[in-house]
């Protein structure tokens, strides 16, 4: 049986969705008992904050009032003096804590307790002991990261909590540029907010046909979606407490309850990924990453000898 | 303002000095620095003469620690970092913040340069680095405009360098794992990107495909040049159209920028490319020192003449122009 003192947390939605339907997504979410923690906040585009300002204090109330503990990320690229300003202002007045996704945000929270999202680049147990003792309780590391990293990482350094990126297309790359707002004939300055039209993210192939990207405004995502599942085991072994899954459009309450009926033993790995694909389906899973090759490798799970 | 120049080999560093370069970047032989490609950098032996060369001339040298400290294998960079100050490293170019403490406190009068790949973009973030670490001179990103730069430079504590010609990174350096996605392989980790050990070239008909991982970033008619795979300069298909989804296989060229970077109070300008050949290192190094000293009037003419080293031979001034974004 798999630990079951792996938590579940919910990432922010990267992508740029209407309003009301991100509050109804979160007030969804607020009522799925599997997810324990749930970081919130535009962290790909500053040009998109005004669509989900309005309701992010009804979202964190409500779903601090179910119970989740609540963070507000931070802009995984700050260039702008008004997004330096916005980084400030969340540091210093934001009623719940804040996951850092940048160096300003980081250098900012220095010596109170704080959160670092899976933007800032934590490679090894030193930089992470470095990051818990200036005030990190806990630390989502990069998805780039193998287990050999992940496991070093965490016996190196005590004092935080660590999560890995168990679902979810993987953010990738991060650009000035706006590649997505470019292929449909606009320029970042006036983009129009053509990322909307995409709320999964618009798909990247080859010329042979061939799946590959993701765009989601001026970030690049994979076009699989990286699920660990049968991996719990292992990264609960190498002292990961927290498993973060990275908001699709999909029904993201039932990606939770599969995540923790795995977890709790409930139904093996293999049901659970079938259940995943009926959920999410038509793209393709990827583990590759953890398992220390391509990202957008799948390794299937070994199929254990049951003993007679 | 200074022009710091790449050197791969000990022979491009000489060419580098003798073109006149300020400063020459160089790496060690291993995964300690992002431009880990075979037959490329130095040996410890090879850096200690290199230094030699430079200091009877004048010439500074940094060496490149710029790839993020391996879990389990940090020893690696610290000896690394150990034997670039016992070698006389006029300054060291870092992106690990663990790496960055590690001089800070065991070498605490060594000169420390923040990498590109820390991805510091804005002043709370350069001053972070400045305060916590000690750090001197920061290389700037390339996701900012030259207006940016100017209004970024007063609110920091340590001088700027910025990237000033030869390749050019689409994405924010230090925060991409494209080509480990398609690879396994990555800059951050490796100190590689879209590596020539995962391209492959194959006919199709009358097309040239160019593979990375298996995956094709490329097709070239029979009257186009079939270009190197870099991942984010590939043709793909979004929707129904199939052209450069993030950039045209261009490289940066910001000398038409060179007077407004003064202006903004640019410390440095840094010339990509220590995978080149010392040819075109010779070329390039001694083209901008002219234009640097030329007028404005002057310097098409010398820029000309370099634009035809670059790759695809055509070049962007990228996101130091606002319209690029």
């Amino acid at each position: 049986m798999a630990g079951r003192n792996l938590r579940i947390t919910l990432g922010p939605v990267p992508y740029l969705w209407d309003g009301e339907a991100w509050r109804d997504f979160y007030f969804r979410i607020a009522d799925c008992a599997w997810i324990d923690a749930v970081t919130l906040g535009e962290v790909v585009c500053s040009k998109r904050l005004h669509f989900t300002q309005p309701f992010i204090d009804a979202v964190a109330n409500r779903l601090a009032d179910a119970g989740k503990e609540v963070a507000l990320a931070s802009m995984a690229m700050v260039t702008l003096e008004r997004e330096a300003m916005l980084t400030r202002k969340l540091v210093e007045a934001s009623p719940w804590p804040v996951e850092a996704n940048d160096l300003s945000a980081l250098g900012l929270l220095s010596g109170r307790p704080h959160l670092i999202g899976p933007f800032v680049n934590v490679y090894n147990g030193a930089t992470a002991r470095m990051l818990a003792s200036r005030g990190a309780t806990r630390i989502c590391l990069g998805p780039e990261l193998p287990l050999a990293s992940v496991t070093e990482i965490i016996g190196a350094a005590s004092g935080a909590d660590f999560e890995v990126f168990a679902f979810g297309r993987l953010p990738l790359a991060i650009s000035a540029r706006c590649a997505h707002a470019r292929a449909k004939g606009n320029s970042k300055d006036n983009c129009q907010f053509v990322c909307q039209d995409d709320p999964d993210g618009l798909a990247v192939d080859t010329l042979d046909g061939q799946s590959f990207l993701t765009l989601n405004g001026v970030q690049t995502m994979s076009h699989t979606c990286q699920v660990l599942l049968a991996e719990l085991p292992a990264l609960q072994q190498a002292g990961v407490s927290h498993i973060r899954l990275s908001p699709q459009h999909c029904d993201m309450a039932d990606v939770a309850e599969v995540f923790a009926a795995v977890r709790d033993g409930r139904i093996d790995a293999a049901e659970g990924e079938a259940r995943l694909r009926a959920i999410y389906p038509d793209v393709p899973f990827s583990n590759g990453f953890h398992h220390g090759t391509t990202g957008a490798a799948w390794i299937p799970a070994a199929t254990e000898q049951v003993p007679a | 303002m200074e022009l710091i120049c790449p050197a791969g080999t000990p022979a491009a560093y000489r060419e580098a000095v003798d073109a006149g370069a300020d400063a020459v970047y160089c790496g060690f032989r291993d995964e300690t620095n992002a431009r880990n490609f075979p037959g490329l950098n130095f040996t410890r032996e090879e850096l200690a003469a290199s230094i030699a060369y430079g200091k009877a001339r004048n010439v500074q040298t940094y060496v490149a620690l710029n790839t993020f400290m391996r879990a389990g294998a940090e020893r690696l960079w610290y000896k690394a970092a150990d034997d670039a100050v016992l070698l006389g490293a006029d300054a060291l170019i870092v992106a690990d913040l663990a790496l960055m403490a590690y001089i800070s406190e065991t070498h605490p009068r060594q000169r420390l340069h923040v990498s590109v790949q820390a991805s510091a973009s804005n002043a709370d973030a350069i001053n972070f680095l400045v305060q916590t670490f000690g750090a001197k001179r920061l290389v700037l990103p390339r996701v900012l405009t030259v207006a940016d730069i100017a209004a970024l430079a007063p609110k920091v504590a340590c001088e700027l360098e910025v990237f000033a010609f030869g390749g050019l990174c689409v994405m924010a350096e230090g925060r991409c794992s494209l080509s480990s996605y398609a690879t396994g392989l990555s800059p951050n980790m490796q100190g590689v990107c879209s590596p020539a050990s995962h391209v492959r070239y194959r006919e199709d008909g009358e097309e040239m495909v160019s593979e990375l991982g298996g995956y094709t970033i490329n097709r070239f008619g029979a009257d186009e040049p079939a270009g190197y795979p870099t991942l984010c300069k590939g043709r793909f298909h979004i929707a129904d159209d199939g052209g450069y989804a993030f950039e045209d296989p261009v490289s940066l060229d910001v000398m038409e920028h060179l007077d407004a970077l003064r202006a903004a109070g640019v410390t440095a300008l840094k010339i990509e490319g220590r995978q080149r050949g010392k040819a075109y290192v010779a070329e390039v190094v001694s083209r901008l020192r002219q234009a640097l000293a030329a007028t404005p009037e002057q310097r098409p003419a010398l820029l000309a003449h370099l634009r035809r080293l670059s790759e695809g031979q055509r070049t962007t001034a990228g996101a130091y122009e606002k319209k690029w974004r």
